[in-house]
């Protein structure tokens, strides 16, 4: 199930882990969830709650949750998915990320920053059911460019 | 009372993104919703019983936690609960 993303916001959530280096970025992702694929509409950035610790990690206040949840139902959308960054570090998924991931069927998209910027970009969504069967599986991202060209990475 | 349901768990609401129930406080409420939607039960307690410390409960824009009376804490009938489960991670622990 590819996580499909427009161009500009692809590179928006790029470069919200740029601004913020060498401290973790972290947003929520808007869209529409199909059998198919996980559409991305809107990003929203959200602030990074751990300020003590915000070199390594990220946490979204629940405030910053409902808020986003809100304007999903306003806008006939729905939280699909989160975003963050891995400063000087690979953009794979950490025991931290695993173990504080509790949103099933959403995508987790990680961004390695390496010196102050943005290099890969992967995806990857949380399967199972429940805290004892959850997985996290390499999802392909497809992004949408603004001719309607599509490029999976 | 309204209840919004975050996206993992309206597998188990038949979809549904808000629900009504009745009941006159937090915990009646969500009662109420386990009984109509059994399968949640699980995503949101422990097997003791226990709110899963990830389940965050808002009253309104109210962390139910800090609220004097907790999960007793009173719901008039146009009041909204939120279930929202926690997002934080952390690329390691350097």
């Amino acid at each position: 199930m590819p996580l499909r993303i427009p161009r500009p916001l692809y590179d928006q959530l790029r470069a919200h882990g740029e601004e913020t280096y060498p401290h973790e970025c972290c947003g929520i992702l808007l869209g529409k969830s199909t059998d198919a694929d996980l559409q991305v509409i809107e990003i929203l950035r959200a602030g990074n709650t751990c300020t003590d610790s915000a070199h390594n990690r990220y946490n979204i206040a629940p405030q910053e949750l409902i808020a986003a949840q809100r304007q999903a139902r306003k806008s006939g959308l729905d939280i699909v998915g989160f975003y963050h960054s891995h400063p000087d570090h690979p953009a794979q998924w950490s025991p931290t990320d695993f173990a504080e991931a509790h949103w099933f069927g959403c995508a987790y998209v990680i961004t390695a920053i390496e010196k102050g910027h943005a290099a890969l970009t992967n995806s990857f969504l949380l399967a199972g059911t429940t805290e004892d069967d959850k997985t996290f599986t390499d999802q392909p991202i497809e992004i949408k460019d603004p001719t309607h060209q599509s490029s999976i990475r | 009372m309204q209840i919004h349901i975050p996206t993992p768990l309206r597998a188990y609401t038949d979809k549904q993104e808000t629900i009504s129930v009745e009941g006159t406080t937090v915990n009646e409420g969500l009662a109420a919703l386990v009984a109509a939607h059994p399968d949640l039960q699980q995503h949101l307690y422990t097997p003791e019983g226990k709110l899963r410390s990830f389940v965050n409960i808002y009253l309104n824009d109210d962390d139910v936690r800090y609220l004097p009376a907790k999960e007793d804490s009173p719901v008039a009938p146009t009041d909204e609960l939120t279930i929202i489960p926690s997002i934080a991670g952390g690329c390691c622990s350097r």
